[in-house]
C-alpha cells in the first residue's frame, strides 16, 4: 500500500494511554496521524453501541497529528472490540454511500450545463 | 425513501438571536424506550444521494440520511486528503522578469496541473524518479516587434512574449512516462498570467510536479471549493392573511416563496425552499409572529464540489470515499494487532 507523505509506515498507529483498565473496559487510545475526520466520524459510530458507556474524542494540540480517544463500555466489556466493530459499521457506511453515490450518477436525471 | 421532513427531530430551529437544535440526538439511551443502536438495513433504506447538476468543472448533490460527522470526514477528505500532482521543485537557471524567484516558484506551484495522480507514485525521499515526477520546462524570452505600427502603446502588439501564461509550460518526458502517464500532462487551465516582460528580459525554469495532498500544502489541493449547507424548511403554522402576501413574500429569498390567487384571496406558499438564504427577516416583524418557523434539516447536506481541474468533477466523491475507506482499513489492520497483542496478556500496547 501506498501512503501520503504525512504518514510514516512503520510508525505505530495506535497506542493505549497510561490508565486504561486491565481489562480494557475504559481505555484513551491515542491515534497516530489522524485528525477529526476520522475521530468524529469514529466517535459517532462507537457511540451508536448500546454497550457502551461512554466515547469522546480530543485533539490534545492543533500542531500535533494524533487524536485521543476515550471509550467506557458497560458490563466490563472490551472497548478494543467496540472499536473494531465502528470500524467494520463505518467501512460497511461508507461503501455504502459511494455505491449510492454512482448509482444516482449514472441513473438519475439531472441538469448538465457547461461552464 | 428519506424520512419526513416534517419529523421535528431532524430541525434545526433559527430563532430571531439564536440557533437551536443543532445537536443530533438519535444515540442509544437518548429517548427512553427507544433503539437508536447502529441498525445498517434500517439507515441504508433513509440514506439518499441525488445528483443536482453537474457541469464540467462542479457538482451539485444532496446526501440525505448521514449524521454530520460522516458529511464533515468526506468534505474535509475533499479539501486536505485526496492526492494530486503539484509543482513542488523549481529551478531558476535563468530570471531576469520583475518576478522574484520564490514567488515565481509560489506561483508555479499553484498552478493545477491535469495528471491522472493514480498513475505516479508518492516520491517520500526517494531519487526522482519517472514514476513519480513530471518534468516541465519554461523557457520564454521578451523581443521587440519591429514591425508594430508607430504610436502602438499595447505591450501585447509592441513586443513578442509580453505575457506568460500557463500553457508555455512544456512536459518534458521523462522514461517510458509517454505511455504510461495516459494524456499529455499539462496545466488545467492554458490561461493563467504567471509573469510579464518586457524586452530583453527572459525566463528559464525546470519545474518538477510531484504527487501529494493538500494537509501538507493547499497548492495539491483537488477543489476549488468544497462545502455543504442544510436544506432550509420553512413551516408555516397559521395562514398568512392576503393583505401581508407580498410582505411574507418578500422577506424571503427570491424564488423561495410564491403568491397564489383563490377567489380574490392571496395564498402564501413555499415553493423553493433550497433558495433560501436563511436571513430570518421574516421573525423581524410583528404580523408574522407565531405563524412562522423557520428551520434547516440536520441530516440533508447539500453538496457542491468545484473542480480545479485535476479530476472531472464527478469523480471527487468517490475518491473521498475510498480515502476514507483507506484510512479505515489501515486503522482496522492496526487495531487488529494490538489486539492480538492485549490477548496475548501483554502490556506491550500500553505506552
Amino acid at each position: 500500500m501506498e501512503f501520503p507523505p504525512v504518514y510514516v509506515p512503520g510508525s505505530p498507529k495506535i497506542t493505549i494511554l497510561s490508565g486504561a483498565s486491565s481489562d480494557l473496559a475504559a481505555a484513551t487510545y491515542c491515534l497516530h496521524h489522524e485528525t477529526h475526520t476520522l475521530g468524529n466520524a469514529l466517535r459517532w459510530m462507537i457511540m451508536k453501541n448500546p454497550k457502551v458507556e461512554f466515547c469522546g474524542y480530543s485533539v490534545p494540540h492543533p500542531s500535533e497529528p494524533k487524536i485521543h480517544l476515550r471509550i467506557q463500555m458497560y458490563d466490563s466489556l472490551s472497548s478494543l472490540d467496540a472499536l473494531l466493530e465502528a470500524l467494520n459499521n463505518l467501512d460497511e457506511l461508507f461503501a455504502t454511500i459511494g455505491e449510492a453515490y454512482t448509482t444516482s450518477l449514472n441513473d438519475d436525471t439531472y441538469e448538465s450545463f457547461e461552464e | 425513501m428519506a424520512a419526513s421532513i416534517n419529523d421535528p427531530r431532524r430541525h434545526v430551529r433559527y430563532h430571531p438571536e439564536r440557533v437551536g437544535d443543532v445537536s443530533s440526538t438519535d444515540y442509544p439511551g437518548h429517548y427512553p424506550g427507544e433503539d437508536h443502536s447502529w441498525n445498517y438495513t434500517k439507515w441504508k433504506k433513509n440514506l439518499v444521494v441525488r445528483v443536482q447538476r453537474l457541469s464540467d468543472a462542479s457538482i451539485e448533490f444532496d446526501l440525505v440520511g448521514v449524521d454530520a460527522s460522516i458529511a464533515n470526514a468526506l468534505r474535509r477528505i475533499l479539501i486536505a486528503e485526496i492526492p494530486t500532482i503539484a509543482i513542488d521543485p523549481v529551478f531558476v537557471w535563468q530570471n531576469t522578469s520583475v518576478v522574484h524567484d520564490e514567488v515565481f516558484a509560489h506561483r508555479l506551484g499553484l498552478v493545477p496541473l491535469a495528471i491522472n495522480p493514480h498513475r505516479l507514485h508518492y516520491k517520500g525521499d526517494d531519487a526522482a524518479l519517472d514514476s513519480n515526477t513530471v518534468v516541465f520546462k519554461l523557457h520564454v524570452r521578451c523581443e521587440r516587434n519591429f514591425k508594430a505600427a508607430k504610436g502602438e502603446t499595447d505591450p501585447e502588439k509592441l513586443y513578442f512574449n509580453s505575457n506568460i501564461y500557463s500553457r508555455d509550460l512544456v512536459w518534458s518526458p521523462q522514461g517510458s512516462q509517454e505511455k504510461t502517464l495516459g494524456s499529455p500532462p499539462k496545466p488545467a487551465n492554458p490561461n493563467i498570467l504567471l509573469a510579464k516582460l518586457r524586452p530583453g528580459q527572459e525566463v528559464e525554469i525546470e519545474m518538477h510536479a510531484v504527487k501529494g495532498i493538500s494537509s501538507l500544502h493547499a497548492k495539491w489541493s483537488p477543489v476549488a471549493t468544497a462545502s455543504y449547507r442544510l436544506l432550509p424548511h420553512i413551516i408555516i403554522r397559521e395562514p398568512i392573511p392576503s393583505e401581508h402576501a407580498e410582505k411574507f413574500k418578500n422577506c424571503f429569498a427570491p424564488g423561495v416563496i410564491e403568491i397564489r390567487e383563490e377567489g380574490g384571496e392571496k395564498k402564501v406558499e413555499v415553493v423553493n425552499p433550497r433558495k433560501e438564504t436563511m436571513s430570518r427577516e421574516v421573525l423581524r416583524h410583528d404580523e408574522f409572529e407565531g405563524k412562522v418557523e423557520l428551520t434547516r434539516i440536520r441530516d440533508f447536506f447539500m453538496f457542491k464540489i468545484e473542480s480545479t481541474g485535476c479530476y472531472p468533477p464527478a469523480d471527487l466523491f468517490s475518491e473521498s470515499i475510498s480515502v476514507m475507506r483507506e484510512k479505515i482499513g489501515v486503522m482496522k489492520a492496526e487495531v487488529e494487532k494490538l489486539k492480538a497483542m492485549a490477548e496475548g496478556g501483554g502490556d506491550e500496547a500500553m505506552t
